[in-house]
């Protein structure tokens, strides 16, 4: 057996949320780290992924790893180019996505997240791109899947701002309103960060179940702002295989804009 | 049919004014930076600025003091980090220059230009529940289903006194075609009074009927046909140009910085003349990088003759 090279935390958390996607069939795909991880599922886990594009894009065949979700490279080879309104209508609020893959500025115990404002709204502290196309992908896709990294600023008690609803105030509340509502989403059911993978439990709270190699319980702890539950069956995450780090390094991001 | 071909500086001194509302559409393809710069140039003042995602054009616009309000849904440079200029207005480290914002969801701002275009009173989405975005902008407002079937979101048309697109083609009279990302280029432009569309190529009415369903905006609705090769930079457009990622990385700190931003408007707005100007000093071994690596093409396909 091979030497498995160091790893970066960027790196564990991409290859953790990319075997995240394995036998998942249509994604729709966010801006940042939620990109590279979706393409390099494509490339790992999950060859028959459908990759959705929010700019109007099914069935994308990236040849290269994008910087931004618009780029021409989703075009050439897809399957379809289709106007936003029915990308949004047709593909997004007709059911057809599985997994909305998002990243978020601020996420608290129940997997609800802010990327509007950090601070007050009408006076911000720090002003945040706002929601895009995340609020409706967290109501609409059949389950939201989280990719960012922990500390005490972005994992909160209470999030300055509501800009994508996950289990609300608890998963009773959460399911009694979706089912009201005729949401089509169950919410948020996996969030993976630079420290560990996290699910959601039966009070719809999320619940470390796997801790990255080289993170500790403590890290984890001193970067979250609530007391976390953790699985009685904490288990490890594999590390990255030389052939998955080999894939980020060499062909999605030579240039370490997304694994720095 | 008429010539409507006519030049940026024109297009802009006739159909965008003082105050307007005026959206630069084109999501993250064929954005007219070519427009953005000469609206600048031309010192429009107190406009109200709408685009899902404001980009660097919006930053730049911002920058250079012509814009009273934003309207968006996504504020950011992608894959990058912010938009210096505005977060500096929003934030109020610039208090002499307020910018008012009116923020929506990408969803959401789609169905205002589609309710704008259908002349209806209102889109409606399921979108926004149990979210701070109804608060923070109280245009967004839950309705009941009049069948009983319980309740969405609506949000108001939006309908742009001009609307300005970027295409890969028009005929003079301005049948305008498009091929790769769509964004809501069509619903914006058929909201909008006016409509100024910017293309690398002009061409025969025959090769637009040679390919009727390519037809996005036809020259019905259209105002002014601008000829401006590379006007879409840093953007892309497909089949011609890349995105040039390198000026979407470099705008970074240059953004962050009001002095540097102010410079680089200068240098590269005011400093020019036109865009050719533009093209000609961002020098031709960049524009020649853009070029796309090969051909790919599409399938042609037969629609047939019946007399």
């Amino acid at each position: 057996m091979t030497e498995l090279a160091p790893f970066s935390k960027s790196e564990m958390m991409i290859v953790a949320a990319a075997r995240a996607l394995a036998g998942q069939g249509v994604c729709f795909v966010g801006v940042g780290l939620p990109n590279i991880a979706v393409n390099l599922a494509k490339r790992t886990v999950a060859p028959d992924l459908e990759l959705v594009y929010e700019a109007g894009v099914f069935g994308a065949r990236p040849a290269r790893l994008p910087l931004s979700i618009g780029d021409p490279t989703i075009v050439t080879g897809a399957t379809a180019v289709v106007s936003m309104l029915e990308l949004f209508g047709y593909y997004l609020q007709r059911g057809l996505i599985d997994v909305g893959f998002l990243g978020a500025a601020q996420i608290d115990r129940f997997g609800n997240i802010n990327t509007t404002v950090i601070g007050d709204y009408a006076h911000p502290k720090t002003r945040l791109p706002g929601s895009g196309g995340a609020c409706e992908i967290a109501i609409n896709a059949r389950q939201v899947f989280v990719i960012m990294r922990q500390s005490k600023r972005s994992f909160v008690e209470a999030i300055d701002f509501r800009t994508s609803p996950g289990n609300l105030g608890g998963a009773e509340e959460a399911e009694r309103i979706r089912r009201e509502g005729g949401w089509l989403g169950r919410g948020p059911t996996v969030v993976v960060t630079d420290l560990g993978i996290y699910h959601f439990d039966e009070r719809g709270e999320m619940r470390l179940d796997s801790l990255h190699p080289g993170a500790t319980l403590d890290a984890v702890r001193e970067t979250i702002g609530w007391e976390v539950v953790v699985s009685n069956d904490l288990a490890e995450t594999p590390p990255p295989s030389a052939e998955e780090l080999r894939l980020i390094r060499e062909e999605l991001d030579p240039g370490g804009v997304y694994t720095k | 049919m008429t010539s409507k071909v006519a030049s940026m500086a024109d297009a802009v001194r006739d159909l965008v004014r003082d105050g307007d509302t005026v959206a630069i559409e084109g999501f993250t393809h064929l954005i007219s930076f070519a427009a953005g710069h000469e609206i600048i140039r031309q010192r429009r003042r107190d406009l109200t600025l709408c685009r899902l995602t404001p980009d660097l054009i919006y930053d730049q616009m911002v920058a250079a003091g012509v814009a009273r309000k934003l309207v968006f849904s996504w504020l950011g440079n992608p894959g990058v980090g912010g938009l210096g200029a505005i977060r500096r207005r929003i934030e109020g480290e610039i208090p002499e220059e307020p910018l008012e914002v009116e923020e929506y969801s990408h969803f959401g701002m789609v169905g205002r230009y589609t309710a704008g275009a259908m002349n209806l009173p209102f889109f409606p989405l399921r979108s926004y529940f149990e979210t701070d975005l109804p608060v923070a902008n109280p245009l967004i407002r839950p309705i009941a289903s009049p069948y009983g079937d319980g309740t969405v979101y609506a949000v108001p048309p939006l309908r742009p006194d001009v609307t300005i697109v970027h295409a890969q083609r028009a005929s003079a009279g301005g049948d305008t075609q498009v091929w790769g990302l769509l964004g809501c280029q069509k619903e914006a432009a058929f909201a909008a009074e006016r409509v100024i569309v910017v293309v690398e190529d002009l061409v025969d009415e025959a090769v637009i009927r040679a390919d009727p369903n390519r037809t996005i905006i036809p020259g019905l609705i259209v105002d002014a046909v601008v000829v401006e090769p590379w006007g879409a930079h840093p953007s892309y457009v497909q089949g011609a140009y890349d995105r040039d990622n390198r000026f979407y990385l470099d705008w970074d700190p240059i953004s962050r910085d009001e002095a540097a931003t102010q410079a680089w408007l200068r240098e590269w707005v005011h400093g020019v003349e036109d865009r050719a100007g533009y093209i000609e000093k961002l020098g031709a071994e960049r524009v020649a990088s853009l070029r796309p690596s090969a051909s790919a093409p599409s399938g042609s396909v037969d629609y047939g003759a019946y007399r």
